[in-house]
């Protein structure tokens, strides 16, 4: 009895500090926007963020993206030869890939690489006292360190999902087209005329631009609230990886829903 | 302190004399309150400090005044709140009860500009340097000359190369802070910390995990940098020897409070047992060897540790 | 601060390749070129079911896409659907063009088809066309169908 109360308390306690931590998470980001300003005013500061969290992501994004359009190009021939709809390959490709695909598996892969890299950073920052020192030095942390990482991820976003979209269309193509021999013709024009500039590629943008922001968040304050030894910096870049991802299948579902309802 | 409330015949006689980056600052009114109508002779008073962390009490009622010029050490053992005290005078923590005044204001009634322009004219050097570790020497040595100056390129490089010069590693200024030593590393902290010529420096454990040589080094420019400075320095440490030989001046921490005070020459003839056991290195005195535990012989017969 | 010129050039490639990744997005895959701004104009047409067709369905006439329908909306005094679809202004129709709705392929989306009628006056914008067929619904046929066979066996009987 006394341990079934026991693991009770403990998970009332654990549901409290998370609340607790979603607060103090949603003033931080409040914090984040404010101090933005010198972000503008520098851009160099956010330039600098892009290269290593865009720029070093782009290999993993274009790689993953073919090979996510040419296994979109084998399946999907697989399911459509059998009714007889195998010139409509490019829409398949091309409309899995622009809503849903490209935004959220781009999204997943940056959270494993930019998010992680970005939690770490921050993270020995803390621990090595930089982050002091340079309050000490009157240079607010968050206007100079954080907010830069934290607008080059929300920028670097959806780019990445746009190349990935681009490079898997392209792999689709490589495969349905130059391997099994799906009309090229059926292939670009079924997908020109099914994808909708607005409905599917807007919204696909849209939804990669909320992923880039809540992935962002996420590293960049565990980051900032992890604890400063090795333990804590570790459990941190765990963290950013895992809640990130629940997080932006969470947002896609509602997302989804909201922008797809039965078009 | 507005503008227009300071005698620019003052201003005058403050700057000549003073360093050449700190004329170039001339414009914040602050500090020429600060420099030109001193109130005391102290530049910082810790009145009555308490200060806990939720429910553990780290500092309670501690009092000192640090008056200017001088180099005074905090000495006692780790945890006694050493660190903490830096901390409320350079206005990262509030106490819970008590004041912290630098140059007679109280830092925690501040506000945000005016603790801005306080912390530019102080200077921190952090346990192992803290130096950010994207940037090479050089560039942090620049930090804060290019964040809070508008000074052009070529006047921060010679700047720049002063500061390092002072410290002896101008030739290091194109490292990597990975690529230095320790020691290096820490004499590169201290010349970014001197970048802005402050007037109040604290250095939280300089000596910690320094071989013999670096640590003459250190000791010696900080002396060096206080008096060309004409700064006042606040050292946090727990290595005697350096330290007796170098401050002006002592407080002796003990579990949050002062226990004692004096000049090194008072100190290392005093007969209190507890400095006493400090500054000779005893095994066992007032704090003791043992940790506290139950009767050896019970504890070895009962075999219940098992 | 010595790499910057390299970072800059790098961010700057990472940045052209995302947005002509977008570029490529838009045109090659989704259909912003052949949805340029051209001036339309508007004409309604009712149909008593509209069956699947869905706002911003092709308008076709002989196989060539005309024009987007816009809006569909439920007449409650003639108890009809009022569709408004919009045709590109360089095509222009006669007064008395009739409009059905069609299906691409067997089981495909459902557009507006135009034919032409003869009438010499034009269409012209907020004009409502007098001829429509409304959508085939596969109920409606096998029910007939299934008609038409028990009128056959009856035939036959008697």
């Amino acid at each position: 009895m006394t341990a079934a109360i026991g693991f009770l308390e403990r998970l009332g306690g654990r549901a409290t500090s998370s609340i607790h931590r979603l607060g103090f998470a949603s003033r931080f980001l409040l914090l984040t926007l404010q101090n933005s300003g010198m972000c503008f005013r520098r851009f160099s500061l956010v330039l600098r963020e892009i290269y290593f969290a865009g720029v070093l992501s782009l290999i993993i994004i274009l790689v993953s993206g073919l090979f996510v359009g040419m296994v979109l190009g084998l399946q999907g021939y697989d399911t459509l030869v059998r009714y007889g709809s195998s010139s409509a390959l490019g829409v398949l490709v091309a409309l899995s890939l622009v809503r849903e695909l490209g935004p959220v598996v781009a999204g997943l892969l940056f959270a494993s690489r930019a998010g992680s890299a970005i939690t770490a950073e921050i993270g020995l920052m803390k621990a090595t006292e930089q982050l002091a020192a340079m309050e000490m030095m009157a240079v607010d942390p968050i206007a100079r360190v954080i907010a830069p990482r934290f607008w080059a991820g929300v920028i670097s976003m959806p780019l990445l999902a746009a190349m990935f979209s681009a490079m898997g269309v392209f792999g689709g193509y490589l495969v349905g087209v130059q391997l099994i021999g799906v009309d090229a013709g059926s292939f670009w024009s079924q997908m020109q005329d099914s994808v909708d500039f607005e409905e599917d590629i807007l919204n696909g943008v849209i939804k990669s631009v909320v992923f880039g922001v809540a992935v962002t968040w996420i590293a960049v304050f565990e980051g900032y609230d992890a604890p400063p030894t090795a333990e804590g910096v570790s459990g941190a870049t765990t963290r950013t990886v895992v809640t990130s991802s629940l997080a932006i299948l969470a947002l896609d579902f509602m997302l989804t829903a909201f922008m797809f309802r039965g078009a | 302190m507005r503008q227009g409330d300071y005698d620019p015949a003052q201003l005058t006689e403050t700057c000549s004399g003073v360093s050449l980056v700190e004329c170039a600052l001339c414009a914040d009114c602050c500090r020429h309150s600060v420099l030109t109508k001193p109130a005391t002779d102290n530049l910082v008073e810790v009145d009555n400090v308490n200060f806990a962390y939720d429910s553990r009490r780290i500092l309670k009622g501690v009092n000192l005044a640090i008056r200017r010029g001088q180099v005074v050490a905090i000495m006692g053992l780790s945890g006694c709140g050493k660190t903490t005290l830096l901390r409320l005078i350079g206005g990262a923590l509030r106490p819970t009860e008590g004041e912290v005044r630098v140059g007679g204001r109280a830092v925690a009634r501040m506000s945000h500009d005016e603790l801005f322009a306080l912390r530019r004219k102080m200077g921190m050097l952090f346990q192992f340097g803290a130096l950010f570790t994207d940037m090479s020497c050089y560039d942090n040595v620049a930090f804060q000359m290019r964040e809070h100056t508008d000074l052009p390129e070529e006047l921060i490089d010679d700047l720049v190369l002063m500061k390092l010069q002072a410290v002896g590693l101008r030739g290091a200024h194109r490292l990597m802070p990975s690529e230095l030593s320790g020691g290096m590393a820490r004499r590169v902290a201290l010349a970014r910390t001197t970048a802005l010529d402050p007037m109040l420096i604290m250095y939280d454990e300089p000596f910690a995990g320094l071989d013999p040589v670096s640590m003459g080094v250190i000791g010696q420019l900080i002396r060096r940098l206080n008096d060309s400075l004409g700064a006042t320095s606040i050292i946090v440490t727990h290595d005697v020897a350096e330290a007796l030989q170098l401050v002006d001046y002592v407080y002796f921490m003990s579990d949050g409070m002062i226990v004692t005070q004096g000049t090194p020459e008072e100190l290392r003839a005093s007969d209190k047992p507890f400095v006493h056991q400090f500054v000779h290195g005893e095994m066992d005195g007032p704090m003791p060897f043992h940790y506290p535990a139950e009767d050896y012989g019970r504890d070895l017969y009962s075999g219940d540790a098992r | 601060m010595m790499k910057r010129k390299a970072l800059d050039l790098w961010v700057g490639v990472f940045v052209a390749i995302g947005l002509g990744a977008l570029l490529f997005l838009a045109l090659k895959v989704g259909n912003l070129a052949s949805f340029s701004a051209a001036e339309t104009y508007l004409v309604k047409a009712n149909f008593d079911n509209i069956g699947g067709l869905k706002k911003r369905a092709p308008v076709k006439s002989a196989g060539v896409v005309v024009g987007r329908v816009e809006d569909i909306v439920f007449d409650s005094e003639a108890y009809e659907a009022t569709v408004t679809f919009s045709i590109e202004r360089r095509y222009e129709f006669p007064k008395d063009t009739s409009a059905k709705i069609l299906t691409s392929g067997l089981l495909g989306e459902q557009y507006i088809g135009l034919a032409a009628g003869g009438d010499t006056a034009k269409l012209k914008g907020g004009d409502k066309l007098k001829i429509t067929q409304s959508a085939v619904v596969l109920e409606n046929l096998i029910s007939q169908f299934m008609f038409n066979k028990a009128a056959d066996g009856n035939k036959d009987n008697k």
